[in-house]
């Protein structure tokens, strides 16, 4: 997923749970049955859970832009000071 | 929210807090019930009243039991235990309490009920003072919740009392 992608995720998955506990609390009140509250929410759970954690594409449209490999080579890479650091090391 | 397996852990430790906070939401609710219980206890019967060996007196009594407890259910409730006691004072002992009787309501459905019985558990005195004794006959229940609180409370029925010799 991509960033944007991710706060979408978070975002859907808050509100449907909230909305999912809030419609299965007055169900089961409404109805006098704790079970149909158990079960409405865990249907919730399930669907929140099916549309919000797996990798979707629409979690993805706004892809980060790597850099091109070919632009990439026309710039030096950093190098590694490895001298120095075998000096510290064996003091 | 990087990850598969972190998207899984959010959703499932949100998803289950916020289902303890329905449960406390859905105890809370008992206390929006007012119940209006009614019982009443006959004893149709005093089969023996005998001195054990031991020193300790002893009775068998026949009950007819009727009580409406429908109102003590809530969508919130398991189950309705409920017993009988019989109360008395002695002089050794400022209160005694000796449970006849009991039984565990499952249903809204079978709370109103009457039952013809004999004591399920024996009535036993520490002593032999039940001679003539006036003693009350209390039924307590429990309201026993499917998430939170329990309600406990009781009907006292005055008026009882044994014979003044031994049958």
């Amino acid at each position: 997923m991509d960033w944007q992608g991710q706060k979408l995720a978070e975002q859907i998955m808050q509100v449907m749970l909230l909305v999912f506990a809030v419609i299965a609390f007055v169900a089961g009140y409404v109805l006098g049955s704790f079970q149909m509250m158990i079960l409405i929410y865990a249907g919730g759970v399930t669907l929140t859970t099916l549309i919000t954690v797996p990798n979707w594409p629409f979690f993805n449209r706004h892809p980060l832009k790597w850099l091109d490999p070919s632009e990439a080579e026309k710039h030096p890479k950093p190098q590694v000071a490895v001298s120095s650091k075998k000096k510290a090391t064996k003091k | 929210m990087h990850s598969f397996g972190y998207r899984l852990n959010v959703l499932l430790t949100f998803a289950v807090t916020i289902l303890a906070l329905m449960c406390a939401m859905a105890s809370l609710s008992d206390n929006l019930n007012t119940p209006s219980p009614s019982a009443e206890i006959q004893i149709m019967n005093i089969n023996w009243f005998q001195k054990q060996p031991q020193g300790n007196d002893e009775v068998s009594l026949t009950m007819n039991i009727s009580a409406d407890l429908q109102s003590l259910f809530t969508w919130n409730t398991k189950q309705v235990f409920i017993f009988v006691a019989a109360e008395y004072e002695t002089p050794k002992n400022s209160l005694n309490q000796v449970s006849l009787w009991d039984a565990i309501i499952p249903a809204k459905e079978h709370a109103k009920f009457w039952i013809h019985t004999s004591n399920k558990y024996r009535f036993v005195d520490q002593g032999n003072n039940l001679r003539g004794k006036e003693f009350n006959l209390t039924l307590h229940w429990h309201v026993m919740p499917k998430t939170g609180k329990m309600f406990a409370n009781k009907i006292v029925m005055t008026g009882y009392s044994l014979p003044e010799e031994y049958r």
